[in-house]
């Protein structure tokens, strides 16, 4: 009975301990700003589908090119579809996508880059200078080459993203473990005989999660332009799937005199990139690992 | 003489709480600095000592801000002055000595160039005088042969002469005021001393008033003519340093010196229970009432003024002051120890030990060996019996850190053996070790802050060995934390706290208790007391001779402090260069005759008393590498008697009160020498 008090207190604490931060990161206005503009986002991803006004892939030539209007807010495009419903669903793949890779990339990335941390010597050599052969590629050629040999569904994209943001992480989680590592507390579990995966759950990782934590999210806004990318290049999202990259993409040659097509996704992906930018930095700076502005002291 | 170079009024530093409430670090300090005169201020963490002394020269630290008082500079208020003005004083008039020189000073310019900036901003001499001035001071701080030390870099330096260069930037602009902020506090026993005396010598000759901040009262003793006690932001005795020292009539003041180990008694001093208590937390009353054993109901209501008493020339703020003056209590005494009956049962043995730090060839790497001739640490034998504690001393560098990572299988041992029990042969890497032998050796470390995970919580520090040792889980675990913290006297209600929850002498209560949970034979003791104030050091002290007492745990005590090794102690081995100079029973090691290098040693312990003065018999030169040949102190030894120092490794002698030496002296003339 008693145990399990203390247990309820402890997760009682955690969640405590998010609101605390939550509300550390909202009493800035740039931070405050970021999570109204990441959480509008994701609401509108949850609920669009609900509250589309039309088909997103109904054609119609007589609606071609229609300018904003009462019926059709941000106007029409080449093919008569609906711009204001089309780009309200234009986040949903993208923010499923990149949110799953940025989990996969935080995932593999960071535990790598503990353990390099870590063991270091050899292995830690051997490894380090793989993930940087990895970084000479340029990430969209061979995501390109991934793309046409397996295809552009959601189960290869996913993956193949958090592959390729991962290796960023694998620097910063390593780095934050170089910290830790020199620290006596780690010596003293060390000297107690421990193994490395105990000392990597119980003493590393409480110590590194947060900052590669905010890296992870400073990355998701990376992968965003990223999937965007290759929307736009065509290896994203197929088409009819309304997508702000493809819409970009597909409006681009109308610019001149359909400019509404083409600035609809780009408000909503730069606001989307932006949002998470400055939720990430006020995230950072909530658990004190950003230190630019002045100590409380 | 008795001009008033500057005076503190009244002053009080503060900050804005988060929910903006004032809270004062420094509440109604006054004080005034006469010409020529050197004003130590004593004080723990956090009793705002260091805030006073840079308030002094016009500087409060981002997010303070004085709430009241002056802080006049030959009656200009300083805190009122703009950075223009501020600028023509600082460096000219008040000059500042850091605590680390080796931050303090840039490390890619040149010595020569830092003191020419110096030069330049505070004076008006031409690029040849300067020249000059470079030399005279550089001589003046004593520094070997300046014309070349103008031209070296920081990083070439040892501690002791960055300390020494960082005098000579200050003396730059002939100040009227020197403010040294802990400027000893970093360097090594024989260093410190030969920097106090530096300073003093400064003192006298230019006629400069000093304001020494420090936490040791053996160095304040030593520079000192009047001395500043502080509490919790408070002046709490002030008065000529001889008083002070001798007869203190604040009962903070002497608790303080009671805790602190002295050389010429054997015993552990008395601690002083409780801590200092937060900025803010006081309300009303004496802020020391919580740990004063004068304490009446009177001071838990009203807080005492400082009182000026004629007769010692002091201020003290204490009702009951008169009390300690009656009492006529006797400084010079201590806790005696519980004699260990050891029944000399050998549980750790270490042979012929070498360990180097060199690293591996290629060659070596395959066949798995180290070629070193000359490693850090070469042929330890020590013989630990169990109950005893047994401590290794030595400066930086004497691989006293090296030998106590190489028991604990952190590093590994280049030759020799390190035997558990019956001769069993402990391997030297950690992971061939079985988890017995790995639950018997436990380790604690310097500073708690760095060896507790900062975001465990007690209850999760302790159950980490626990768990690993006895698979303990559910009521039972948390049954065995309770007995730990009950045994270093803590409340259970600490297993919910976090390191940063806890005070210094708290996390590192937690950290012995962490140690003592795998119930172990051998506790190793890695300078456990050097990062804690001293009341605070007293206290653990206290509590490891207790749990030795009770348990009979053996400790292996690694300390550069001799009058903590002193105090704790039943043997001792002095350590120069990874070399063994001498061991034997502590009190004989005590006692001459002892090696010259124990004798350089003892010579510089500072004791909290004016009239002991440090003996400075050898130069305070840095050795970076052990000698090839001979003996290992022939760099420095002030005994040395020829070419056998050089050539040849000292023969073991064993004195008549059962120290062994290893010199060339024959023992007999050592001790007719030290007479």
């Amino acid at each position: 009975m008693e145990s399990n008090l203390i247990t309820e207190d402890k997760q009682k604490n955690k969640l405590e301990k998010a609101f605390e931060i939550l509300k550390t990161m909202a009493s800035r206005p740039s931070g405050l700003i970021g999570l109204a503009i990441v959480l509008f986002h994701v609401v509108l991803a949850l609920i669009s589908p609900y509250i589309a006004p039309y088909d997103y892939k109904a054609i119609s030539p007589n609606t071609m090119l229609l300018a904003p209007s009462a019926e059709h807010w941000f106007g029409t495009d080449s093919l008569g579809r609906d711009v204001f419903t089309r780009t309200i669903l234009g986040g949903r793949t993208a923010l499923t996508v990149t949110f799953f890779g940025s989990l996969i990339a935080l995932l593999w990335g960071g535990l790598l880059g503990i353990f390099c941390g870590l063991v270091g010597g050899k292995i830690d050599d051997v490894v380090m200078r793989v993930v940087d052969a990895f970084l000479s590629i340029p990430w969209i050629l061979a995501m390109l080459l991934i793309v046409s040999l397996l295809g552009t569904s959601t189960e290869v994209l996913i993956p193949a993203l958090g592959f390729f943001y991962g290796k960023g992480i694998v620097r910063v989680a390593r780095a934050a473990t170089h910290d830790v590592i020199a620290k006596d507390f780690i010596v003293s579990a060390r000297a107690r005989g421990h193994s490395n995966m105990s000392i990597i759950w119980n003493e590393i990782i409480p110590n590194v999660r947060d900052a590669i934590l905010v890296e992870g999210a400073m990355r998701w806004s990376w992968m965003l332009l990223g999937f965007s990318s290759l929307s736009f290049l065509g290896f994203g999202v197929s088409p009819p799937t309304p997508d702000w990259g493809l819409m970009i993409s597909n409006a681009r040659g109308l610019m001149s005199f359909a400019y509404w097509s083409v600035i609809a996704p780009i408000v909503g992906l730069s606001s989307l990139i932006i949002g998470i930018n400055l939720t990430a930095d006020a995230f950072a700076k909530a658990l004190g690992i950003d230190r630019s502005t002045k100590a409380p002291v | 003489m008795n001009e008033i170079i500057e005076s503190v009024k009244n002053l009080s530093i503060g900050f804005n709480s988060q929910k903006g409430k004032q809270i004062s670090i420094l509440r109604n300090v006054s004080t005034n600095i006469k010409k020529g005169e050197t004003v130590g201020i004593v004080g723990e963490s956090g009793s705002g000592k260091s805030t006073l002394a840079l308030a002094m020269m016009g500087y409060i630290k981002q997010g303070l801000f004085p709430l009241k008082g002056k802080c006049l500079f030959k009656s200009e208020d300083l805190l009122k002055m703009s950075s223009r003005q501020l600028e023509k004083i600082r460096g000219r008039k008040i000059a500042m000595i850091p605590q680390n020189a080796g931050q303090a000073l840039t490390p890619n310019l040149k010595i020569g160039y830092q003191i020419d900036e110096a030069l330049k901003l505070h004076t008006d001499l031409n690029k040849k005088e300067r020249d000059k001035k470079i030399s005279e001071l550089l001589n003046k701080v004593r520094l070997p042969s300046p014309e070349t030390m103008a031209f070296r870099y920081p990083h070439e330096l040892s501690g002791g002469q960055q300390q020494r260069v960082a005098v000579a930037m200050a003396l730059a602009g002939k100040p009227d005021l020197l403010l040294l902020d802990e400027p000893t506090t970093g360097l090594d026993v024989t260093t410190q001393a030969h920097v106090l005396e530096l300073l003093r010598f400064i003192a006298k000759d230019t006629g400069t008033s000093m304001i020494y901040v420090s936490h040791d009262l053996g160095a304040i003793a030593q520079v000192s003519d009047r001395i500043v006690v502080m509490y919790a932001g408070e002046i709490v005795l002030e008065g000529p340093a001889r008083k002070i020292l001798k007869e203190p009539i604040h009962p903070y003041t002497y608790g303080l010196l009671k805790s602190i180990p002295k050389l010429s008694l054997a015993g552990l001093p008395a601690s002083m229970p409780g801590s200092q208590p937060q900025p803010g937390s006081i309300n009303e009353g004496c802020s020391f009432y919580d740990r004063c054993n004068l304490a009446t109901d009177h001071c838990k209501k009203n807080s005492p003024d400082l009182e000026y008493i004629k007769e010692l020339d002091t201020n003290v703020r204490c009702f009951n002051h008169k009390e300690l003056i009656n009492q006529n209590n006797n400084l010079q005494t201590s806790i005696t120890k519980k004699s260990n009956n050891s029944e000399a049962i050998e549980v750790l043995k270490l042979k012929d030990v070498s360990i180097s730090y060199a690293k591996q060839k290629f060659f070596d790497q395959l066949l798995n060996k180290i070629s070193d001739q000359n490693p850090t640490v070469k042929d330890i034998n020590i013989d630990i019996k169990k109950g005893e504690t047994i401590a290794l001393v030595g400066e930086s560098g004497s691989g006293k850190s090296t030998i106590l990572k190489s028991i604990a299988g952190l590093l590994k041992t280049k030759d020799g053996q390190i035997k558990f029990e019956k001769d069993r042969i402990l391997s030297s890497d950690l992971k061939k070790r079985n988890p017995n032998d790995l639950r018997a050796i436990q380790l604690i470390f310097q500073n708690p802050d760095e060896s507790l995970n900062p975001n465990h919580t007690v209850e999760q520090i302790l159950s980490q060995p626990l768990k690993l040792y006895f698979n303990l889980s559910g009521d039972e675990l948390k049954k065995n934390i309770i007995d730990l913290l009950k045994k270093v006297r803590l409340g259970e209600f600490y297993m919910s706290r976090y390191p940063r929850q806890l005070s210094g002498g708290e996390k590192q209560r937690v950290a012995v208790a962490r140690a003592f949970a795998a119930k172990p034979d051998i506790i190793l003791c890695d300078e456990v007391t050097s990062a804690l104030d001293v009341s605070v050091q007293a206290a653990v002290l206290n509590l490891l001779q207790q749990l030795k007492e009770d348990l009979g745990t053996t400790y292996v005590f690694v300390s550069h402090d001799l009058a903590v090794v002193r105090a704790i102690s039943d043997r001792v081995a002095v350590l120069y260069q990874g070399r063994l100079c001498e061991i034997g029973p502590s009190q004989n090691v005590y006692k001459f005759p002892s090696h010259p290098y124990t004798e350089v040693l003892l010579g510089a312990v500072l004791e909290p008393d004016p009239d002991i003065k440090p003996k400075l018999v050898a130069e305070d030169i840095v050795e970076e590498k052990p000698p090839e040949k001979g003996c290992s102190f022939q760099g420095r030894c002030p005994r040395k008697i020829g070419d056998i120092c050089n050539s040849e490794v000292p023969p073991w002698q064993i004195g008549e009160n059962g120290n062994a030496i290893r010199c060339h002296i024959n023992i007999d003339e050592l001790a007719s020498l030290q007479q």
